[in-house]
C-alpha cells in the first residue's frame, strides 16, 4: 500500500509526500501518537495528496507516517444495523469507551457474535445478479434480506446455499459462481462505498403514493409521497427540528434513518431519550426499532459531517434494496454545506456566492437524486424519501443552499418566522409551500382510490380559502375594521378556521401530534362545509366572535381521540351553534 | 503558564511578522503547540514544510526579526483543582487577583466532545424568579442560551442576577472585552452576594488584547468540565460579550488570508461557536454545564452573521427590550425562546404551565395587533380595548425583569389576569384546565 510524510498542516486540512499512487476520496490514516487519525483524499497535484482529517489535529507534526487504504469511505453494511447510534463514520457510539470521544477510537458497526436465524429464499443453480434476494434473517420485526452483495458484477449461479439455522454475520451463506467459473462467497456482510448511489434496481418510476406523516398541514395541505423528496428552510426558533422529529415519530415508513448533521447535541439526546419509549402509532413497537440515527453534532470533527450524509444515504439505499420504505431525515444540510466551505475556503479555490464552493449546487442534486421510488430487479418496490431542512443565514431564503435546493427538491415546507413568533406552529407557511406532488396524476389516482372522490380538488379549494383570507387580511389592515365590508372579515376568518384547525398542530399533544389520514379528511370535510355555508351577521364583531367560537369547538375536537364520546359531543355542540347563523 | 524549561532550543529568526502572527523555520513542532515570542504568549496555527506560523495573543507590536521564540511542547493547559474557586484569572489562566498560583493537575483546553450517546436529558428546571424567563422561557440545566441584546441594555446586570438566583454549585465568569466598570460590577456583585467562594472568573478586559479572547471559553469550560464531569457539581457559566469573542476570531482569520464569508466572518464561525456552546451538558453522573452568554448586537439586527449562527447553534435565545408603555425593561415574549422549556414545563412544574404560557403570549400578540390599530389611526373594537389593558398587566406583572416569584405564583397571576380581561372561550385553553384553574365567569 501506499505511504507517506505529512509536510504541512492547516487546521484539518494536511497535506502528505506520496510514495506510490493514490485515489481521489481514498481514506488514510495518519500515525500520531500510536493512535491512527482516519482521513480522506481531497485533491492531488503531483506527489502531493491534500486530505482532510475526521479528528482534531492538535499535536500532528511534519514528517508524521500516513498509510494509504487504497479504498473510499466505505460502509459495512449487514444485518443489525437497525436502532444503533452511529457517528458520522459509522462507529457506533455506544461501544465507544469513556464518557469523551477519543480521538483514533473506532468502533466496528455491527455485532460479529451474535447469531441470525437465516432462511434461504435460492435453490442451487439459480441465476443471479448484484442486490438479488438469497435468503432472510430478522432483525427487530423486519425482514432483513441477505442480498448479493452490491458490487457483484454480471450474473452468478448459486453453487451453493446455506440451509436454514443460525449464522454469525460473517459466515458464508452462499457461493456463486460466474461464467468464467469464478467463485464469490457471500457473507451477511457487505461494503459499498458511501458516494456512489446504489442503482441495482429495475426502474425508478415516478412517485404517487401518499407517505404520511401525522401531520395536517403536510399530509393535507403539501403531500409527502413514498420516494419523494422535500426541504424545509426556516430561520433559527421557527420550530424546524420539531418538526422533523414529528415526522420521525409519526411517518408510516418501515424505518427510518435520522441523521443529526452538524447540530445540537441535546436534539439527538433527545432521540436517544424518547425513541426507546414512545411507540411507534403503526405497530405498536418502540420506534427505537425501527430508527437508526447517524449523528455528527456541530462539536463533532467538521469533515465527518460530510461524510455523516451519505451514510445515512447508504444506508436507506440498503434498505431499500430489500423493498422497504425508508424515510430518510437530515438535520440540516446547510451544515454540510458550510463544511464544504470551510475545506473548499482551506483548499484556496475561488469561491462561489457567499464563499461556497462552485458546485454546491450540483453535490446537492446528486444527492437528492439518490431518493426514490424504485422496482427492484424481482418486482418487488421500495423506496428512500428524504426530507432535509436547510438552515438559511439570516432566515433570508435567496441563499446558495436554499436556492440550490430549491431546484431539486420537489416538496418546499417554507417554515416563516411571523407564524413562530405568533406561536402558530408547525410554522409551515400555506401560501409559499408547495408540494408538486399534487399535480401529479400518480398521486391523483392514488388519492381518489385511497383519501376520498376529489380530494386533490378539496385541498387545492382549501388553499384558495387561505390565499383569499390573506387578501381580505391585507385589506381590513389597510382600510380598517369598518371600511370593508363584513364580507371581507367572513372571508378572512373561514381562512382563520383552515390555519386554526387544519395548519395548526400540537406536537406535545399526545392526541393531536399525529392526525391518520382518515382522520384528515374528516376535519377538511368539516372546515370546508364551513367555509362553504353562509351565515348572518349584523356587524364584523359578530363574525369575530363568532369564528373564534366555533374554532375553539373545532380545537377541542382536535384534541380529543377520533370518534370518541367526547370528540362526539363536541361536534354535535359545534353543529348545533352553526345552524343558528347559518342562512 | 507560561514557563519555559532548561535546554530549550531558542529560534532567533522570524521570515515574517503581520499584525496578529509571526512566521519562522523550525522542525519537529506539532500543530496547535504553544510558544513563546519575546516572552509572549503564541500558538502554531499553520505548519507548511518547515515554516511554521505563530499566532501572537498580545499582538505583534514591536516584535523584531531577531525575537526570541521557544516552543513549549504542548497545547494551552489549564491547572484545575478545588482551590480554582473564589479566584480570578487572566485568559491565560493566570492569576490576576494577586493571590497565589494554583497548585492542580495540568488539563489541555479546547479537550474532545462528549460522545453524544453518553449525554442526559437535560431535566432539572432552573428558576430565576424571572417570570418572563421561568414561565414563558423556562431554562433547563445542560442548556446553553444566550441573551440577545444591545450593547445599551442592562444584560450583564440581569446576567449577574440570574446567575446569583439560579442554584448552581460553582458559577463561572468568562469576560470577553468586559469593559473594566462591569469587571468591577460583576466583582462587587458577586462579593456583595457573599457567592464569591463558588465563582471563578477568567477576564479578557478591553484594556487587554483581543486576540487573548479567544482562550477565555476554552479556559472557562476546561474548568467546568472539572467540576461537572469529575466533581459531578451542577457549574453555571456565564460568557459575556461573545460578540467580541467571534470578533478577535475574524482578526485572526483576516491576517491569515481566508476568505470571508457573510459579514467579514471566517466561514468557520458556526464550527468555532459550536464547539464553545456544545460544552453545555448533563453528565451521566449528574453535574452538569449549563451556558447563559450574551451576544451583543447592532441595533437589534440579529440577521448578522454572529447573532445568527448563534441562534442555530445555541437552545433558543433572550431578548430583552424596555416597554415604553409600563417603563420597564421586559423580557420579550415574541422573540425570546428556550428550546429545552419543553422538558420540564407541566413536568418538573404543574400541569396547566404550557397551556398557560401560550395562551399569555397569543393575547399578548393579539394586543400588539390592537396597537398596531390604534397607532394606524383606526377605531379600536372593544376586544382590542381589552387586549391593550391586558398587555399592560402582562408587561408589568410577568414581562418585567425586576419581577422575583415562584413558578406556580406566575401560573396564579396568568390566570388571574386572563379572569380580569377575558371571556371563557377567549382564552382557548383546553377544557380539562379551565374546569379546574379558570378564575372568571
Amino acid at each position: 500500500m501506499t505511504k507517506g510524510k505529512v509536510t504541512s498542516i492547516i487546521a484539518n486540512l494536511i497535506t502528505v509526500e506520496v510514495d506510490g499512487t493514490v485515489g481521489q476520496n481514498e481514506i488514510c490514516y495518519i500515525l500520531h501518537n500510536q493512535v491512527r487519525l482516519m482521513s480522506e483524499v481531497i485533491k492531488i497535484i503531483g506527489k502531493t495528496a491534500y486530505i482532510q482529517v475526521f479528528e482534531s489535529t492538535r499535536g500532528i507534526k511534519i514528517g508524521s507516517d500516513v498509510e494509504f487504504t487504497g479504498q473510499m469511505l466505505e460502509l459495512t453494511l449487514g444485518p443489525g444495523l437497525l436502532s444503533r447510534n452511529y457517528d458520522g463514520l459509522q462507529n457506533d457510539l455506544d461501544k465507544l469507551t469513556g464518557n469523551f470521544l477519543k480521538r483514533g477510537e473506532y468502533a466496528y458497526p455491527l455485532d460479529e457474535k451474535k447469531k441470525y436465524d437465516f432462511k434461504p429464499l435460492v435453490s442451487e443453480g439459480d441465476m443471479l445478479q448484484a442486490a438479488d434476494w438469497l435468503g432472510e434473517v430478522k432483525e427487530n420485526w423486519i425482514d432483513h434480506k441477505i442480498m448479493v452483495p452490491f458490487k457483484y458484477e454480471g450474473k452468478g449461479k448459486v453453487k451453493s446455499i446455506a440451509a436454514e439455522g443460525s449464522y454469525t454475520i460473517n459466515e458464508t451463506v452462499a457461493v456463486l459462481e460466474d461464467e468464467n467459473g469464478q467463485t464469490t462467497e457471500v457473507t451477511m456482510v457487505q461494503k459499498w462505498p458511501v458516494k456512489v448511489a446504489v442503482t441495482q434496481y429495475r426502474n425508478k418510476p415516478r412517485p404517487g403514493i401518499l407517505l404520511q406523516t401525522g401531520v395536517r398541514a403536510i399530509d393535507t395541505f403539501n403531500p409527502m409521497t413514498e420516494g419523494g423528496t422535500g426541504f424545509i428552510p426556516g430561520p433559527f426558533g421557527a420550530g424546524k427540528t420539531v418538526l422533523q422529529h414529528a415526522i420521525a415519530k409519526n411517518a408510516d415508513a418501515d424505518l427510518i434513518i435520522v441523521t443529526a448533521c452538524g447540530e445540537r447535541a441535546n436534539e439527538v439526546v433527545e432521540i436517544f431519550t424518547e425513541f426507546p419509549e414512545l411507540e411507534d402509532p403503526r405497530t405498536g413497537r418502540k420506534l427505537q426499532e425501527r430508527t437508526t440515527i447517524v449523528c455528527n453534532t456541530s462539536n463533532m470533527p467538521v469533515a465527518a459531517r460530510e461524510a455523516s450524509v451519505y451514510v445515512g444515504m447508504t444506508l436507506a439505499e440498503y434498505y431499500r434494496a430489500m423493498g422497504l420504505k425508508v424515510l430518510l431525515l437530515a438535520d440540516s444540510t446547510s451544515r454540510w454545506a458550510q463544511a464544504l466551505r470551510e475545506m473548499s475556503n482551506r483548499l484556496e479555490e475561488l469561491p462561489g456566492p457567499d464563499a461556497f464552493p462552485m458546485d454546491l449546487s450540483a453535490i446537492i442534486a446528486n444527492f437528492y437524486a439518490r431518493a426514490g421510488y424504485v422496482v427492484l430487479n424481482n418486482g418487488s418496490s421500495g423506496s428512500v424519501t428524504f426530507i432535509g431542512t436547510v438552515s438559511p443565514a439570516g432566515g433570508n431564503l435567496k441563499e446558495p443552499v436554499t436556492e440550490s435546493t430549491r431546484k431539486v427538491a420537489r416538496c418546499f415546507y417554507a417554515l416563516a418566522q411571523k407564524r413562530a413568533d405568533a406561536k402558530r406552529y408547525p410554522a409551515i407557511e400555506p401560501i409559499d409551500s408547495y408540494s408538486k406532488y399534487l399535480e401529479y396524476p400518480e398521486f391523483d389516482r392514488f388519492a381518489e382510490d385511497n383519501i376520498c372522490k376529489g380530494w386533490v380538488a378539496m385541498v387545492q379549494k382549501s388553499k384558495d380559502f387561505v390565499r383569499r383570507g390573506a387578501e381580505a387580511y391585507d385589506q381590513i389592515n389597510i382600510l380598517g375594521d369598518d371600511a370593508v365590508p363584513i364580507d371581507y372579515h367572513v372571508q378572512y376568518w373561514k381562512s382563520e378556521v383552515i390555519d386554526f384547525i387544519i395548519l395548526q398542530q400540537d406536537a406535545f399533544d399526545d392526541i393531536d401530534q399525529n392526525s391518520p389520514i382518515k382522520r384528515q379528511r374528516y376535519m377538511l370535510e368539516k372546515v370546508l362545509f364551513i367555509c362553504d355555508s353562509e351565515f348572518d351577521f349584523q356587524d364584523f364583531e359578530e363574525v369575530s366572535s363568532f369564528f373564534k367560537k366555533a374554532i375553539n369547538l373545532l380545537k377541542q375536537m382536535n384534541y380529543s381521540r377520533f370518534e370518541s364520546d367526547e370528540f362526539v359531543n363536541y361536534e354535535k355542540e359545534l353543529d348545533a351553534f352553526l345552524t343558528e347563523k347559518k342562512i | 503558564m507560561v514557563k519555559t524549561k532548561a535546554f530549550q532550543k531558542i529560534y532567533t529568526k522570524l521570515s515574517q511578522i503581520t499584525k496578529a502572527t509571526c512566521t519562522l523555520e523550525a522542525s519537529g513542532i506539532g500543530y496547535e503547540e504553544m510558544a513563546l515570542v519575546d516572552g509572549r504568549p503564541a500558538q502554531v496555527v499553520k505548519i507548511f514544510k518547515n515554516m511554521v506560523t505563530l499566532q501572537i495573543f498580545p499582538g505583534t507590536e514591536g516584535i523584531s526579526t531577531n525575537a526570541e521564540v521557544i516552543f513549549l511542547g504542548r497545547p494551552p493547559v489549564i491547572k484545575v483543582s478545588e482551590s480554582l474557586a473564589g479566584r480570578f484569572f487572566s485568559a491565560y489562566g493566570d492569576p490576576i487577583d494577586g493571590g497565589p498560583e494554583i497548585d492542580g493537575e495540568e488539563r489541555e483546553i479546547g479537550g474532545p466532545s462528549l460522545n453524544p450517546v453518553r449525554r442526559k436529558q437535560p431535566s432539572e428546571l432552573i428558576a430565576t424568579g424571572i417570570a418572563g424567563i421561568d414561565l414563558n422561557n423556562t431554562l433547563v440545566t445542560g442548556q446553553k442560551i444566550p441573551f440577545f441584546a444591545d450593547p445599551d441594555q442592562p444584560y450583564n446586570q440581569v446576567l449577574a442576577e440570574v446567575a446569583l438566583r439560579a442554584d448552581a454549585d460553582k458559577i463561572i465568569l468568562g469576560g470577553m472585552g468586559l469593559s473594566n466598570d462591569d469587571f468591577l460590577f460583576f466583582k462587587d456583585k458577586f462579593t456583595n452576594a457573599g457567592a464569591l467562594d463558588k465563582i471563578i472568573s477568567f477576564i479578557n478586559t478591553t484594556e487587554n488584547p483581543p486576540v487573548e479572547r479567544l482562550l477565555v471559553p476554552d479556559m472557562a469550560l476546561t474548568a467546568a468540565e472539572f467540576f461537572a464531569a469529575e466533581k459531578n457539581e451542577k457549574v453555571l457559566v456565564l460568557l459575556t460579550d461573545m460578540t467580541l469573542y467571534a470578533d478577535a476570531l475574524a482578526i485572526v482569520s483576516n491576517k491569515m488570508d481566508q476568505i470571508p464569508s457573510k459579514d467579514s466572518m471566517p466561514g468557520s464561525l458556526y464550527s468555532d461557536l459550536a464547539k464553545v456552546y456544545e460544552k453545555a451538558a448533563q453528565f451521566p453522573e449528574g453535574g452538569s454545564i449549563t451556558i447563559i452568554a450574551v451576544t451583543t448586537l447592532n441595533e437589534g439586527d440579529i440577521t448578522h452573521a454572529i447573532p445568527d449562527n448563534t441562534g442555530y447553534i445555541t437552545e433558543g435565545q433572550l431578548f430583552l427590550r424596555r416597554d415604553t408603555d409600563v417603563g420597564k425593561v421586559i423580557v420579550d415574549p415574541f422573540r425570546s425562546l428556550s428550546r429545552l422549556k419543553q422538558l420540564v414545563i407541566g413536568k418538573k412544574t404543574r400541569e396547566d404551565h404550557p397551556q398557560v404560557m401560550n395562551a399569555g403570549v397569543r393575547l399578548f400578540a393579539d394586543a400588539m395587533n390592537s396597537r398596531t390599530k390604534k397607532e394606524n389611526g383606526f377605531d379600536l373594537t372593544e376586544y382590542d380595548e381589552r387586549c391593550l389593558a391586558f398587555a399592560l398587566d402582562y408587561s408589568r406583572e410577568i414581562l418585567a425583569i425586576d419581577v422575583n416569584v415562584s413558578v406556580d405564583e406566575m401560573l396564579d397571576t396568568g390566570w388571574k389576569l386572563f379572569a380580569r380581561h377575558f371571556k371563557r372561550h377567549e382564552v382557548g385553553i383546553r377544557d380539562d384546565l379551565m374546569n379546574k384553574y379558570w378564575k372568571g365567569e
